[in-house]
């Protein structure tokens, strides 16, 4: 491991221009670049443009949390990729709701 | 180190089936799943019971905790005895929930790396590169709208030298990019896992969030700052002093604003590309009445307006 260095270290930041690339994609999330591929044919995550090779591909930066969630969500309630599709359809859903009433109530 | 009795975590009789354990966890983690649940102590009580069934579904790894638990009680001391899993064969990383968090150290102790390494993926380019390494930190909101150095301390999974999982602590200076969004990652090239053969290493992502700040609420790229503004500023249009992040503006009220009214200050947020906005909403302070001076002036603005704050309510 390297050691400690005086001048600080200095990165950027993966999702600088508002969107990644598959690979980066897979590697944020620790999941093999199949596993994104999956995401995606199960409409969980959508492509910026058709691309016709999973390897051209580009998700918008949004898409990362997005992606991290879902992984999550299939890994520790053990539910298949359609489960996770779903409980992320109603988890926003829900998110808008709670919108509309805090929106009202504070109108 | 405290003993912990994984069948009270998951609810289970110590002779539950496996059957009865992977049910009582699918209803726990949705209870108590952090993307999902709204109960206050989410986080600890799913990372704990992740830990639980990580033990439990596994028959080797159970028939070892059996064994052990039979002379102990949740939360008594406990030290493992040494060697005491010989002769268990654990087959690998489970991939369970919290595959990829800290295990409690009573579970490192007992199972150690090979019960605590998460599957993590090669990473499709160099398939002799090191492991990436994943860390997420809490930021002040200056570290973005400034940029700047920070000093990060990361618990980073090492193997010690009897194999077992332990978790260190890394402190790394990192200069923060200027404009970073909560929920984006910072790559730090080769800051990761030294590669096995002679390969690179991996990257160290870190994941940033935000501190709450004390004057601006953030979402996503904008910035929200609640500014309390007199009656009669807000009544008949005033320019007051306000302060942003890149320091204080005259700004300008507009005639007849009132509470909750949105002002926007174009690219006074988040300096990111493209930089955010800043809102700053009206809150109308409502000066004492304590002595008086200021109880005539309110009795002077009662007799003078025939204001009623209730006419919508129908009384």
């Amino acid at each position: 491991m390297p050691s400690i260095k005086s001048q600080p270290l200095s990165g950027h930041i993966v999702e600088e221009f508002g969107y990644v690339n598959i690979e980066d994609l897979s590697r944020l999330c620790a999941v093999d670049r199949r596993h994104i591929v999956e995401l995606v044919e199960e409409g969980i995550l959508e492509i910026r443009d058709a691309e016709p090779t999973a390897a051209a591909w580009h998700f918008s930066s949004e898409h990362v949390r997005r992606a991290k969630l879902a992984l999550r969500l299939e890994r520790d309630l053990e539910i298949n990729l359609a489960g996770v599709a779903l409980a992320l359809q109603l988890m926003e859903e829900l998110e808008r709701m709670r919108g509309e009433i805090h929106g009202r109530l504070s109108r | 180190m405290e003993f912990k009795d994984y069948y009270k975590v998951m609810g289970v009789a110590r002779d539950a089936t496996e059957t009865q354990i992977k049910q009582a966890y699918r209803k726990l983690a949705r209870k108590f799943h952090p993307d999902v649940s709204k109960e206050k102590d989410a986080e600890a009580r799913f990372k704990e019971l992740g830990e639980a069934y990580e033990v439990l579904k596994t028959p080797e790894k159970r028939a070892a905790y059996d064994q052990l638990g039979q002379n102990y009680r949740a939360g008594e001391n406990f030290r493992p005895p040494p060697d005491w899993d010989a002769g268990f064969e654990f087959s690998g990383p489970g991939g369970g929930a919290g595959a990829d968090s800290d295990y409690s150290d009573f579970f490192a102790s007992l199972f150690g790396a090979a019960g605590g390494r998460s599957r993590r993926a090669q990473g499709p380019a160099g398939a002799d590169r090191g492991e990436d390494h994943h860390a997420k930190v809490l930021l002040d909101l200056e570290a973005t709208l400034q940029g700047g150095a920070r000093t990060l301390t990361l618990r980073v999974p090492g193997i010690d030298s009897t194999g077992h999982l332990v978790s260190k602590d890394r402190t790394l200076s990192v200069q923060i990019p200027k404009g970073i969004l909560a929920g984006q990652h910072i790559r730090l090239a080769k800051q990761g896992e030294p590669a096995p053969g002679s390969g690179e290493p991996g990257d160290l992502f870190i994941e940033v969030e935000f501190q709450p700040h004390a004057l601006y609420r953030v979402d996503a790229r904008d910035l929200y700052l609640t500014l309390p503004v007199a009656p009669w500023e807000a009544a008949l249009g005033a320019t007051v002093k306000t302060p942003t992040p890149l320091g204080p503006v005259d700004l300008k009220i507009p005639p007849g604003s009132h509470a909750g009214t949105k002002l926007r200050l174009k690219t006074r947020g988040i300096p990111a590309t493209p930089p955010g906005d800043l809102y700053v909403v009206l809150d109308i302070a409502l000066p004492p009445a304590d002595d008086e001076r200021s109880k005539a002036a309110y009795q002077a603005m009662a007799s003078a307006l025939a204001f009623n704050p209730r006419t919508g309510l129908g009384v």
